[in-house]
C-alpha cells in the first residue's frame, strides 16, 4: 500500500547541510520549503540526491525558472519513488550571466524542460547535448517570459 | 372521330417539356454539385478540432449533408476548416496547405481563436485572426462552437456557394484585411 | 559496392494521425526508422505569459484549453494549488463533486484515446463507437455547467454550481450501461487479431527507460511501475475511495492500451462510490471576490489522464500572479519518442504516437 508523499525530514536536511556547509541555504517552511544551492555545487548535490541511499530522488518532476529582475531562479522539484519523499532545489544566476549547469547527465528527463527554459528565458545550460529552441520558431528574436520582454508592434510580429 | 379521341389523351409538347426537362446554366448545376458535397481537409489545430470530430461522428453526423469525407491530403480537398488557434509558427504551413488546394476552394474560420485570436489575441505568438493570412468565407463564433454551430456554418457556406452574386468579393486585397 | 542511404520523411504538422500539430522528422532506412525527432511549438500560445496579466480567477478558462480533452482535471490542479497557497478549505460536497467530475472526465478522455487509436490503425468504426458513448458523458457535463469541452466548472474554493436533480439518476444510468459499452469495445478491438498483432510487443518501453525519459501516468504504469498520484499524494478526498491501479508488464503498445481500458473500469467504481456518499452542504467556500494570495510559491500536482499535471505558482501579493508554470505531462512524455522509435516501422510509429496519447494543446502550452 502506498503512503502519502512527505517533504524531506529535518534530520535529512541537517545532514545535507553538513555535507555542503557553504553554498547551501534552507529557506521557507512547510510546503514552501526549498534548498537554495550555488551553481558550483549544484551538480554534486544533485548527484548525491539521486544516487545516495539516504535520499534516492530518482524522479525529476518539474524544472522551471522565474525572472526576479536582478537574478533568475531555476527551480527543481524532485521526487523519490522508493522513499516517497520530495524536495525543492533552487539555484540562481544573475540577469547578465545566464549560465547554469545542466542536470541531463543525472536525469535525462530534464532534456525538453531545459530546452523550454532556454527558449523562453535565454538561460544556457552547460552540458546539454542539444540546446535549441523548442516551442518558438527558430528565427524568433528575444525570450518572451523575461519581465523586460517587449512585444513588437503588429506589423513586425511573427517570424 | 377516333383520331380526335387518340389526340385528347396526349400531352401537348409544352407540358411534356415542362415536366421532364430542366433548363438552367452550367454554373448553377456545378454550384449545386459543389455545395452538396464539400470535402473538408482534416486540419484541426486545437480544441475546436474536437468539436469538428464530434460533428463528423454519430450523433451530429454531417454525413447527412454530404460533408463527411475528410481528406488527409490538401490536393483532394476543397474546404479548409481552420479549427483552433493559429500561431505564427503554424501560419507558414497553413498557407502552404491552402495554396496546395485546387480551385474552387473555401475557408471556414471556426471558433473565436480563428476569427480574431480569441482569448489569446494579446499573446506574442498567436495570429489575431486567420483572415490575416487566408480569405475567409464563413466565420463561426464560439469557444468552442457546438457541432450544431459548425453544421449551421457549413449550411451558410452552402447558401453562399449556391448564390455567388450575393457573396462575391471581386478582388481579395490582403493589405485591407487589417 | 552497394551503398544504402537514409531517406528523410516529414510527418508534418498537418497529418491525420499526429493528434494535432506535431511534426515528426523521420530518417528511414527502407521501412525502418533510424532516427525520429519530434518538433513541437506549432500551438504555442504563450499561456504562461498571458497568466501574468490575468487575475487568478480569470486564468481558470486558460487551464481548460491546455489539455482540452480533460479540462476538469486541469481546473482541479490549478484551483488546488491556489487553495494550498491561500490555505482555503473546500467544503465536503464540493470535494465529492470534484471527484465525480474528474473521474467522468477521465473516462471521456480514455474513450477519446481509444477512438483515436482505432482510427489511426484503420478501424474507423472504433472511433464512431467511442465518440457515440463519449456524448453521454458530455451530456452530463452540459447539464451541470453548460459546456461540452471547456468547462470552467471547478473554481477556487469549490465548484461553480450545484448539480441539478436529474444528474444523479442520469449518471447512474450511464454507469449501468457502461459495462455493456466496454463489452462492445472489447469485442470489436481487444478481441481483434489484427489489432493484437499490431500492438503486441511493439515499441517496448521497459521500466528503466520509462523512468529515465520521465514518463508519468498510464504510460509509466504500463511499464510496470506502480506510481499513481491519486494514491501517493491523496489530494482532495481520494483516500476515501477504494480503487486499484492497473499495471502493465512489458511496456509495449498493448499494455498501454489495456491499462487505459482497465482504468475506465476503476473510474466508474470511484464515481458510483462518490455518488453513494455524496454529502449535503455548500459548494463554494467563503472566498473573497478579489483574490490576493499571500507572498510565496506553491507546487501541486494531480493525476490527469495523461500523467502528472503540476502547477507552480509564484505570488507577489497582488491580484495577478507573478509567474505560473504548468508542468505538462504530454510535453515530458514526448521525450520517449526519440529512443523508442529507433528500429520501428512507420506503421508502428503511428501506433506509438497513439498509445503515448499526447495532446498538442498541452505539449505546447
Amino acid at each position: 500500500m502506498n503512503m502519502t508523499q512527505q517533504m524531506l525530514s529535518n534530520e535529512a536536511l541537517q545532514s545535507l547541510q553538513e555535507k555542503f556547509p557553504e553554498g547551501m541555504q534552507i529557506i521557507g517552511e512547510g510546503a514552501q520549503q526549498a534548498i537554495v544551492v550555488e551553481d558550483q555545487y549544484l551538480l554534486d548535490m544533485m548527484n548525491m540526491l539521486k544516487n545516495d541511499a539516504a535520499y534516492q530522488f530518482n524522479m525529476l518532476s518539474n524544472l522551471t525558472a522565474v525572472d526576479y529582475l536582478d537574478y533568475l531562479e531555476i527551480i527543481y522539484h524532485l521526487y523519490s519513488l522508493p522513499l516517497l519523499s520530495t524536495v525543492t532545489i533552487k539555484t540562481r544566476c544573475l540577469a547578465n550571466q545566464l549560465i547554469v549547469p545542466s542536470v541531463t547527465a543525472i536525469w535525462p528527463s530534464a532534456d525538453f524542460q531545459e530546452r523550454e527554459v532556454y527558449d523562453l528565458f535565454g538561460i544556457s545550460f552547460t552540458g546539454h547535448q542539444d540546446l535549441r529552441r523548442i516551442l518558438l520558431p527558430d528565427e524568433f528574436k528575444g525570450h518572451p517570459l523575461r519581465k523586460d520582454y517587449k512585444m513588437p508592434i503588429q506589423g513586425e510580429r511573427g517570424a | 372521330m377516333e383520331v380526335k379521341d387518340m389526340a385528347a389523351g396526349k400531352q401537348t409538347e409544352d407540358e411534356f417539356i415542362k415536366k421532364n426537362i430542366i433548363v438552367t446554366s452550367i454554373d448553377t448545376v456545378l454550384n449545386w454539385a459543389r455545395s452538396n458535397s464539400l470535402w473538408p481537409l482534416s486540419s484541426g489545430l486545437a480544441c475546436c478540432s474536437m468539436e469538428m470530430m464530434a460533428a463528423a461522428a454519430a450523433r451530429f453526423d454531417i454525413s447527412r449533408f454530404g460533408y463527411e469525407v475528410f481528406r488527409p491530403s490538401p490536393r483532394q480537398a476543397d474546404l479548409l476548416i481552420v479549427a483552433g488557434t493559429l500561431t505564427w509558427k503554424m501560419a507558414g504551413p497553413l498557407k502552404r496547405l491552402y495554396e496546395q488546394m485546387p480551385e474552387p476552394k473555401y475557408v471556414i474560420a471556426m471558433g473565436s481563436c480563428a476569427n480574431s485570436g480569441g482569448p489569446f489575441a494579446d499573446s506574442y505568438s498567436v495570429v489575431p485572426g486567420v483572415d490575416l493570412i487566408l480569405p475567409v468565407d464563413v466565420y463561426i463564433p464560439g469557444c468552442p462552437p457546438r457541432p450544431e454551430a459548425l453544421i449551421q456554418g457549413m449550411l451558410e457556406l452552402k447558401r453562399k456557394i449556391q448564390n455567388p452574386d450575393v457573396g462575391r468579393v471581386d478582388e481579395y486585397d490582403a493589405t485591407n484585411a487589417e | 559496392m552497394l551503398k544504402t542511404q537514409t531517406y528523410t520523411l516529414n510527418m508534418g504538422p498537418q497529418h491525420p494521425s499526429t493528434h494535432g500539430v506535431l511534426q515528426m522528422v523521420l530518417e528511414l532506412d527502407g521501412e525502418r526508422v533510424v532516427k525520429a525527432v519530434p518538433h513541437m511549438g506549432y500551438l504555442h500560445r504563450g499561456i504562461e505569459k498571458l497568466a501574468e496579466s490575468r487575475t487568478y480567477t480569470q486564468f481558470i478558462p486558460y487551464t481548460d484549453r491546455l489539455d482540452y480533452v480533460s479540462s476538469m482535471g486541469n481546473n482541479l490542479g490549478y484551483c488546488q494549488t491556489v487553495e494550498k497557497l491561500m490555505n482555503i478549505e473546500v467544503p465536503e460536497r464540493a470535494e465529492y463533486l470534484r471527484v465525480i467530475m474528474t473521474e467522468l472526465n477521465r473516462i471521456a478522455s480514455h474513450l477519446l484515446f481509444m477512438s483515436s487509436l482505432a482510427i489511426d490503425l484503420g478501424a474507423t468504426t472504433g472511433m464512431i463507437y467511442g465518440f457515440r458513448d463519449r456524448e453521454h458523458i458530455l451530456d452530463l457535463f452540459d447539464m451541470v455547467c453548460g459546456a461540452r469541452l471547456t468547462y470552467n466548472y471547478i473554481r477556487i474554493g469549490g465548484v461553480m454550481a450545484d448539480i441539478p436533480a436529474q444528474f444523479i439518476s442520469q449518471t447512474q444510468k450511464f454507469l449501468e450501461d457502461f459495462p455493456e459499452m466496454l463489452k462492445e469495445y472489447h469485442n470489436l478491438l481487444t478481441g481483434n487479431e489484427i489489432l493484437y498483432y499490431r500492438l503486441k510487443d511493439t515499441a517496448v518501453i521497459d521500466g528503466k527507460l520509462a523512468m529515465e525519459v520521465g514518463l508519468t501516468g498510464p504510460c509509466l504504469r504500463a511499464s510496470g511501475i506502480d506510481y499513481d498520484i491519486r494514491k501517493v499524494d491523496s489530494y482532495g478526498v481520494y483516500d476515501r475511495f477504494d480503487f486499484r491501479v492497473p499495471l502493465g508488464e512489458n511496456g509495449d503498445n498493448w499494455d498501454r492500451y489495456m491499462v487505459r481500458m482497465d482504468e475506465m473500469v476503476e473510474s466508474a467504481k470511484i464515481i458510483s462510490q462518490a455518488l453513494a456518499k455524496l454529502p449535503d452542504g455548500p459548494i463554494l467556500a467563503n472566498v473573497p471576490k478579489v483574490l490576493k494570495p499571500p507572498v510565496g510559491e506553491m507546487y501541486h500536482r494531480i493525476e490527469n489522464p495523461r500523467g502528472e499535471l503540476g502547477y507552480y505558482i509564484v505570488s507577489d501579493g497582488t491580484t495577478k500572479p507573478y509567474r505560473i508554470h504548468v508542468r505538462r505531462p504530454s510535453f515530458v512524455n514526448l521525450q520517449a519518442l526519440g529512443p523508442v522509435c529507433k528500429g520501428l516501422m512507420i506503421a508502428d510509429v503511428v501506433a506509438i504516437l497513439a498509445t503515448l496519447d499526447p495532446l498538442m494543446g498541452e505539449v505546447d502550452c
